[in-house]
């Protein structure tokens, strides 16, 4: 099919503005009156709060509101509701909001919160996850029975740490094992690592007279924290706005509710005065959520054949202090457990367990970057075990059409293909090709090994099974069209997209799509979030179903005047027209706000279409078995990659990483591609460098980009490829599924296994620094 | 304590009043009004808050305001001109060197500082000029590649 814009490297739409930093961010806005606000954390990673004496700072001039967990006591959770604003009676991790204060500059605001004492109680820390869910371990929360949760969905265990238990069976365990051949368990370690976006949390807001609260934040998910914020302070809905202008990364970490109930409640503190809080560096990384760590075991059994017959696993999830959306995670990745791979007799039991690290979150890829570290590293070492090709063992175990998913979901043509992406990366890189004697005696000599690692990807949605999207489009004057929809581009260019969509399917010129990059929910239709790689397939749905309903309008009102039979009629060129006489048409403009009649009568009126979209055919997954349907669309995807350890130093050099994902049908080549590029360095960094760390009574230690380093040009591999697998996806538009997440799922086994294929060493646990590197190749 | 300060901000020349202790990123957002240098991490770690200033590029949340004294600073208000963008900004969009926004003003500075000490830089040169510039979106290939295409743009 042929495409005016679908699948065109169409430049984004918000270039402009943000090349010439006109584009605004939360950051940049300033309100007459406005204090600024500065919050004090806990020292202590776990502690009682014995005294909080505020009198000295409330003395200082300028200083117009203070609070504590006396007043911001109220809990938040997008699952479990779990987390109080300000810490309340204890500590649970360092860096925790204890006291917080609004005044009239930031320097004042800093002072204050010098001159607020707080005297704490230390407690014993729990620091690991296998050590939080044994019998007698210390409680992160004594109350955990008592917290409010969604039922038939979440499973916390009252008494434990663990705060979600999902769990999934199917086929015989026991029959399975006593089958195989051959049964090879390992055990893998993924640290907590940051989200980074390049702009911290900000927020500013306004708590006016009637409790009107208006809300400007840097937030992904305008109408779920609209919800959660309602719930948690007890106002009404309709009195909450929130305002999403540009906002600079987001990467999950800015899903859900964070920042914006305490600024809001300092500014009811202060009579109504706007408040702004823009979170230091220091604070997105030790008061703001991460990604979670993972101990992952695995139990595969298997065929001499190379067929896996049975696979037991365990995630322990290190949700810290807080479970946030650390108990949907371990829901998704139990579903997903064993990545895309047909076996019929599993055992999963995916747990999220609080400990007093910091509380992790929402984040790109929603657990599954972690779990591919071991699945995709299991993968490999059963293939070892078996004297098989790792790329031989994969595909004979892989999803194709006709086969069941762990949860009974069956899989088709149009469900992706995830044989043609690794068969494509493999080639990429000359799988199976033997280095040369030169090659080989040339390594000996320098002590630099070349490896290649291969590694398959698939994720889901993850999210309720209603979720639920729409969007609007409405014609200017000038017959330009504007459209509305609340999910949020943070530059993952999914307006562009929508824009693109919106000028193929009306037939007008991409310049004439009109794109309005600030979002608020007193004026942007329904969206639940923007996570979880869902805009691009259930807002691009909404929007065509929005446009087909302005196709109706248009044709009706152009019937009428051209006389013509809705059959007979087609648009074309800003204009419906009559398909056997073109020239007999009306421009766009002549019927945009009402068709005029010579003698100046009008029929019609404004042309707005609405459009909706919902997640089909999703169920709750059974409590005991897990069984259901829990994908709206699986993306599934491979990586291979070459790589050369310096032997001397440990040091590992990517030479080369082929990409491909099915993303069903590009809808921008450039966009998509740069989208990928991006997850694949970011998926580096996890595997070169990413890793929270603590000392021993749980302090963080990497609180700055010098601890803790993400990946800069200099970490760029030689090469980059990037191959767009298009597999339509029958129920998505245009057959675009969703891959925002996807590339940099599986990066870290990519290269783990080619470093195993360079030296020789096996590595259970990221990242794969020199150090870390050297020490195995010397052990 | 308040000093006074004159410098010239893109052409304009300035007589401004500052805490002693600001910094040039703060003179500039707060004071002047120009937002579109941005402050990632205040300890010039990041390079999101990147200027020119007499010709370098500097992380202006690690320069005092005063420092700048008498000096000529560049920021990304002054790139496009009479409501045209400049190459770099051009070829930022075209090759899609940006994604958020957010470290592209600083991005695009550094990479101004750059062509002005060296107008054909290669690849290499690229990198270790701009690898204080922190991106978490792009994965840095386009930025790469649209300052290798402005910087082509320069020789025509």
């Amino acid at each position: 099919m042929d495409y005016h814009y679908i699948g065109k490297g169409i430049p984004r739409l918000d270039g402009v503005e943000k090349v010439t930093g006109e584009a605004e961010f939360v950051q940049d806005m300033f309100f007459k009156g406005m204090l600024y606000a500065r919050i004090k954390t806990s020292p202590y990673a776990h502690a009682l709060i014995k005294k909080i004496d505020i009198s000295k700072a409330s003395e200082l001039p300028g200083v117009k509101a203070i609070l504590t967990g006396e007043q911001a006591y109220q809990k938040l959770g997008i699952y479990i509701v779990d987390k109080p604003i300000l810490a309340v009676d204890k500590v649970r991790y360092f860096g925790e909001a204890v006291a917080a204060v609004a005044a009239v500059d930031i320097d004042t605001a800093e002072r204050a919160i010098e001159l607020i004492q707080i005297e704490y109680e230390p407690l014993k820390t729990l620091l690991d996850v296998e050590e939080a869910v044994k019998p007698d371990a210390i409680l992160v929360h004594e109350d955990l029975g008592n917290y409010k949760t969604i039922p038939d969905v979440f499973f916390p265990e009252a008494g434990t740490n663990i705060s979600n238990h999902f769990k999934l069976r199917k086929g015989d365990m026991d029959k399975g094992f006593e089958e195989s051949d051959l049964i090879v368990e390992n055990k893998f370690h993924v640290p907590q690592i940051l989200h980074v976006p390049m702009e911290t949390h900000a927020v500013i807001a306004k708590w006016g007279t009637g409790d009107k609260i208006k809300i400007w934040s840097s937030a992904q998910s305008p109408y779920t924290l609209r919800n959660l914020f309602s719930i948690a302070l007890n106002v009404p809905l309709q009195n909450i706005d929130v305002t999403v202008p540009y906002i600079g990364g987001g990467f999950g970490g800015k899903a859900g509710i964070h920042l914006e109930p305490l600024v809001a409640l300092l500014s009811k503190a202060a009579n109504g005065k706007p408040v702004k809080f823009i979170a230091t560096r220091e604070e997105e990384i030790s008061t703001l959520p991460c990604r979670q760590g993972l101990a992952a075991k695995i139990k595969t059994g298997v065929k001499k054949s190379g067929k896996i017959v049975a696979e037991e696993v365990e995630y322990l999830w290190d949700a810290g202090a807080y479970a946030d959306y650390g108990v949907n995670i371990t829901r998704a990745t139990g579903y997903s457990a064993v990545g895309p791979y047909e076996i019929d007799n599993v055992k999963v039991d995916s747990k999220t367990v609080y400990t007093n690290h910091l509380f992790g979150t929402a984040y790109r890829g929603f657990g599954h970057a972690e779990i591919f570290w071991a699945i995709e590293r299991q993968m490999e070492l059963v293939a070892k075990k078996l004297g098989m090709d790792s790329l031989e063992f994969r595909l004979k175990n892989l999803l194709r059409p006709g086969a069941i998913t762990i949860t009974g979901e069956p899989i088709y043509e149009q469900s992706g293909n995830v044989i043609k992406c690794l068969q494509t990366v493999a080639d990429g890189i000359e799988w199976g090709k033997h280095k040369s004697e030169e090659e080989k005696e040339l390594e000996r000599q320098t002590g630099k090994y070349r490896g290649k690692g291969i590694a398959v990807l698939n994720k889901a949605p993850a999210m309720p099974s209603n979720a639920a999207t729409s969007a609007i489009v409405q014609m200017n004057e000038d017959g330009s069209v504007r459209f509305n929809v609340a999910g949020i581009d943070m530059g993952q260019g999914a307006y562009t997209a929508m824009a693109q969509i919106i000028a193929e399917r009306l037939h007008i010129p991409i310049e004439k799509v009109h794109t309005v990059f600030e979002t608020n929910t007193d004026a942007a239709t329904y969206d639940w979030q923007t996570v979880a790689s869902r805009m691009t397939i259930l807002a691009g749905n909404a929007v065509i179903e929005a446009c087909n309903d302005m196709e109706d309008q248009i044709f009706e009102i152009a019937g009428i005047v051209l006389r013509a039979a809705r059959h007979d009629l087609a648009l074309g060129d800003e204009c419906v027209y009559v398909k056997q006489f073109p020239e007999e048409k009306i421009y766009y403009h002549q019927m945009a706000v009402g068709y005029t009649y010579p003698n100046g009568n009008a029929i019609g009126g404004p042309l707005i279409g609405r459009g909706k979209s919902i997640a089909q055919g999703l169920t709750i997954l059974d409590k005991e078995t897990g069984q259901g349907r829990p994908a709206l669309d699986w993306t599934f995807g491979a990586h291979a990659m070459e790589v050369e350890v310096d032997t001397n130093t440990g040091d590992t050099k990517i030479l080369k990483i082929v990409t491909a994902i099915d993303l069903g049908k590009v809808i921008n080549e450039m966009i998509v591609k740069g989208q990928i590029v991006g997850g694949v360095i970011q998926g580096v960094g996890t595997a070169i460098s990413e890793e929270l760390k603590y000392n021993e009574d749980g302090r963080l230690l990497t609180k700055s980009f010098v601890d803790y380093k993400i990946p800069t040009m200099q970490d760029l591999p030689e090469k980059i490829e990037v191959h767009c697998i298009e597999t339509p996806q029958l129920d998505g538009p245009y057959g675009a599924r969703g891959c925002a997440e996807h590339p940099m799922i599986s990066i870290t086994s990519a290269m783990g296994n080619a470093i195993a294929d360079a030296t020789g060493i096996e590595l259970f646990e990221t990242p794969f620094t020199a150090e870390k590197v050297y020490l195995s190749l010397n052990k | 304590m308040m000093e006074k300060i004159h410098l010239f901000v893109n052409g304009e020349e300035y007589f401004e009043e500052v805490p002693s202790n600001s910094t040039l990123l703060y003179f500039l957002r707060e004071i002047l009004g120009l937002t579109g240098t941005k402050e990632g991490c205040g300890a010039g770690e990041c390079g999101a808050c990147t200027v020119i200033l007499n010709g370098k590029a500097v992380n202006s949340c690690c320069v005092l305001a005063l420092e700048a004294a008498d000096g000529y600073v560049e920021t990304i208000e002054g790139e496009a001109r009479n409501g045209k963008l400049s190459k770099l900004q051009r070829e930022f969009i075209k090759h899609n060197g940006l994604q958020c926004g957010f470290c592209t003003p600083g991005m695009i500075m550094s990479a101004k500082a750059l062509l002005i000490k060296k107008p054909h830089p290669n690849r290499d040169e690229i990198k270790e000029a701009m690898q204080g510039n922190l991106c978490r979106c792009t994965g840095y290939e386009a930025i790469i590649e649209s300052v290798e295409a402005a910087s082509r743009e320069c020789e025509e």
